[in-house]
This record gives structure tokens, C-alpha cells and sequence, in this order.
């Protein structure tokens, strides 16, 4: 990446994608491979909102690195609870760290926090808007298992929200991929999404139901659909549960379907998926490791002056 | 009725701002950051009636010239707008508002959970895209009513 910071999909070309998942193979292949590389430097993570997966996986590529990790700990227990807005945040953590991951409820916030320090700033999601790093373990996924071109993608669930999915299928404009996208009315893709998504040209195409598609797809990306995105329980329920897979709903897919979801599922995706070999969640989830330990290897190797 | 008009409004030395979308006037005053407290004579026509636009408004600054940076953020409310510059009562220089690439500072961003919107030390930024502007920090586009988000 040519970038400091890892903001947002739009600023990943196709060549930074690539040279970013050979890396995330590589140490893959050979988890040794960047061990200790990064030893003596310090990853802040700073989480306004929580996260299991995320978080962890960062702690745990970065440790793999070599580096220490500091923990802002929750909300609840920090200075934000008086009030300190972020730019003082991240401008003190700064101080402490060698880049900064951070995951805030707002949108741009991580665009906020770029512009006050000098540390790179991975935006670890930010409200509904973008989450880059883990479209980077969402692309190798795809990747390791069918290559980046001649794809046919569904996304499907709540895609207004869903900053997973808005980081995607951004990111997918770079490849030769179809996007599908499946959703409620009411959780269709966000304008500010569909505009990028036609400026790169991209080929899209909108459903609300997933049975037409799904014989096409070489990937099913499923999301979830939140209660809290609907007005009362009973609409939610009858939404929701139009777009819940099971093992039989896949019988009518491709043999080589992968199914994938970024974590956590409710009942998405019933547990009978998990038994089949399209199921790819959690290998997809383990992809972040070796990912974003390429990630960070990349971004502390430029802030420290010795790229090549 | 044009002699009356030419006697009531005609200014020595400032800027005329004509060809406003009528309605707009305020919101050009409240753009320009015009708010009457600096002590500069300030006129207003609004919705007189006009061949180009059906109806507009004038807005005249004494002894004030405004920057083409300055009136160049108009263009997303009152695009036709045509700026005089006035010097001892002549029109020294005519120009049309161009759309810049970018406003700082004008607009709120409509979207509720933008950072921008939360209590930072930072101006709003759009970029102007088109048929409207996007938020520099969370992407939202506006395109309708720009005018309900002037914030300045």
C-alpha cells in the first residue's frame, strides 16, 4: 500500500491486495516466516466498541510479530467516559505506540484519527462505514479457495449496515467479479456504496431473495441481520428469517459454493452448514492471523523507515 | 420599477451577488459567514422576478469584494449566481460561480453518527461529486436540500 494508514477498501488497489495476501501466504505456509520481525514494537489497540475476533487476532498477529500490544480496555474504564473527545485520544496514544488500531461507533472516525497522529491508523471498523482488514482475510479466503477472477459473489443480509460488506464489495471492483446482492428493501447497500460501486464499473445486480442466484454463486458471503435495525420484533423475525441458510437451502448451490460470514452468526447460518464442505466461516476467521500479521508487518516496516 | 430598484440598491464599492435560486439569499448570507455583525451595508432582494430564472434573489455586500474561494461554495445552492464586483459605483468585474472540489467548514454532514457530527476539533469536509457533495470523513452523499445542512 502506498498509504500510512489502512482507512478504508476504496484506497486498495488490486496490486496492494495481492502483494498483501502472497505476504499473509507466505507466513501461512510458514507461520516462522515473520516471527520476532517486529520485535521492541508496540500495536495500541483502542476499541470503543467491543470485539472478540478482531481484536484478538490483531493481539495475536501482532505478538507473532514479535511486538507488544497495550489495550485501551473498555469505554466504560477509559478517559473517553470524561468526555475527551477522540482526537485527544488517539493524539496521547500516539505517544505510546507504534501504530494504532481502532474500532469506534462512528462513521469516519478512523479518518478522524488519521489526520491527528503520525502512527499508522488501521480503521478496525468504524460504525456502518468501512472494516479494510477484514476484507483483506475475506479476500484471501477467497482467494485460497477459488482465486480473485471469474467470481460470481453473493452478499446477502444487512447490507446498509454491514460495514464488512461495504469494505467488500468495494474491494471486489478491483477483480473480475460479479456481485450479487441480496437483501431486505430496507437493508439494501447505502448510496455512498452504490456510488463507488458504479464509478469503478462494477457489474451489480439487487435481490431480495436468494433462491434465483444461488446456483451461480462461487461464494456466498452471509451477514447478519440485527434486531436492533427493525422497529419491532414481529418484522424483524419475518425478515430475518428469509434469509437464514441451512444444509438444504445449499443443495440447490454449486458443488464448490463457499459460504463465508465475518462472525458472529446468530442462526444465519444453521449449524448443519458447518458440516458441509461449504462451509469456509472458520477458516475465514483463522485467516486473520496470518493476514494481519502481513498487514502490520507492511505498515511498521514504512513507519519505521525501512522499507525497501 | 427598475429606475426605483436601480435607486434603493445601487452600492459604490462591494460585491453584488445576482441570480440567486429565489430563496437563497439568507442562505448565501449565512454561507459567506454575513451575518450583519461586521458593519458592512448588506441589501437583500429576494424573488423579484427574473427572465432566467423565473424568480431570484440580489444580494448586495458594500465595501466588501468577495473571492472567487468564497463564492465558488455557492455554486451548491445558487448555481446560476453571477458576482459583480463593484468599484465607485461600476462593475469592474463579472464573474459566474464555478463549482470547487471541495467545501470546508459550510456544510453539516446529514448523517447523525458521523464523527464530525460528534463534539471534535474538526471542520467539516465535502468533496464535491455529481449532483451533490460526500462527507470527507464517513462518505455519506447529500444531494437534496443542501441548503438544511449550512452550519456556518
Amino acid at each position: 500500500m502506498r498509504q500510512d494508514h489502512l482507512i478504508s477498501a476504496t484506497q486498495l488497489s488490486r496490486e496492494d491486495v495481492e502483494a498483501t495476501l502472497d505476504r499473509a501466504r507466505e507466513v501461512a505456509a510458514d507461520p516462522g516466516a515473520l516471527r520476532d520481525s517486529h520485535d521492541g514494537a508496540v500495536l495500541a489497540l483502542c476499541f470503543f466498541e467491543p470485539s472478540t475476533r478482531t481484536k484478538m487476532s490483531f493481539e495475536s498477529a501482532a505478538k507473532r510479530l514479535g511486538a507488544e500490544t497495550i489495550d485501551m480496555g473498555s469505554v466504560e474504564s477509559s478517559s473517553v467516559k470524561k468526555g475527551e473527545s477522540l482526537a485527544d485520544t488517539v493524539r496521547v496514544i500516539e505517544g505510546y505506540a507504534d501504530a494504532i488500531v481502532l474500532r469506534h461507533p462512528s462513521e469516519g472516525a478512523a479518518t478522524l484519527a488519521s489526520e491527528f497522529v503520525d502512527v499508522p491508523v488501521i480503521n478496525a471498523g468504524d460504525g456502518a462505514g468501512q472494516h479494510p482488514s477484514q476484507t483483506l482475510l475475506d479476500l484471501h479466503t477467497i482467494r485460497e479457495n477459488h482465486g480473485l477472477d471469474d467470481l460470481t459473489v453473493g452478499i446477502m443480509g444487512d447490507l446498509k449496515y454491514g460495514r464488512t460488506v461495504h469494505s467488500l464489495a468495494t474491494a471486489l471492483t478491483e477483480f473480475d467479479a460479479r456481485q450479487h446482492f441480496i437483501s431486505p428493501e430496507s437493508l439494501k447497500l447505502p448510496r455512498s456504496v452504490r456510488f463507488d460501486l458504479h464509478e469503478a464499473g462494477a457489474q451489480v445486480r439487487e435481490h431480495t431473495e436468494l433462491e434465483a442466484v444461488l446456483p451461480e454463486l462461487d461464494v456466498l458471503y452471509v451477514t447478519r441481520i440485527q434486531r436492533e435495525r427493525f422497529p419491532d420484533e414481529n418484522e424483524y423475525r419475518k425478515v430475518a428469517g428469509q434469509y437464514r441458510i441451512d444444509a438444504e437451502t445449499l443443495e440447490a448451490a454449486d458443488d464448490d459454493l463457499t459460504v463465508m460470514h465475518p462472525l458472529p452468526r446468530v442462526d444465519e447460518i444453521a449449524p448443519d452448514v458447518d458440516e458441509t464442505d461449504h462451509a469456509r466461516y472458520f477458516e475465514q476467521a483463522h485467516n486473520g492471523v496470518p493476514v494481519r500479521m502481513a498487514l502490520l508487518d507492511e505498515l511498521l516496516s514504512r513507519a519505521g523507515g525501512d522499507e525497501e | 420599477m427598475s429606475e426605483h430598484e436601480l435607486r434603493v440598491s445601487k452600492i459604490r464599492n462591494g460585491t453584488v451577488i445576482d441570480h440567486v435560486n429565489g430563496g437563497q439569499a439568507l442562505n448565501v448570507l449565512a454561507i459567506l459567514g454575513i451575518d450583519g455583525s461586521e458593519g458592512f451595508g448588506v441589501s437583500i432582494g429576494m424573488n423579484v422576478p427574473s427572465d432566467r430564472l423565473g424568480r431570484k434573489d440580489i444580494v448586495k455586500v458594500e465595501d466588501r469584494e468577495l473571492s472567487q474561494s468564497e463564492v465558488d461554495v455557492l455554486s451548491l445552492i445558487a448555481p446560476e449566481a453571477t458576482i459583480n464586483i463593484v468599484r465607485e459605483f461600476e462593475v469592474v468585474e463579472k464573474n459566474r460561480v464555478e463549482r470547487p472540489e471541495e467545501v470546508s467548514g459550510v456544510l453539516s454532514c446529514p448523517n447523525r453518527n458521523c464523527i464530525t457530527n460528534a463534539d471534535e476539533p474538526v471542520e467539516s469536509r465535502f468533496a464535491v461529486v455529481p449532483d451533490g457533495v460526500r462527507c470527507g470523513y464517513c462518505d455519506e452523499i447529500l444531494r437534496e436540500d443542501l441548503a438544511d445542512y449550512i452550519d456556518v
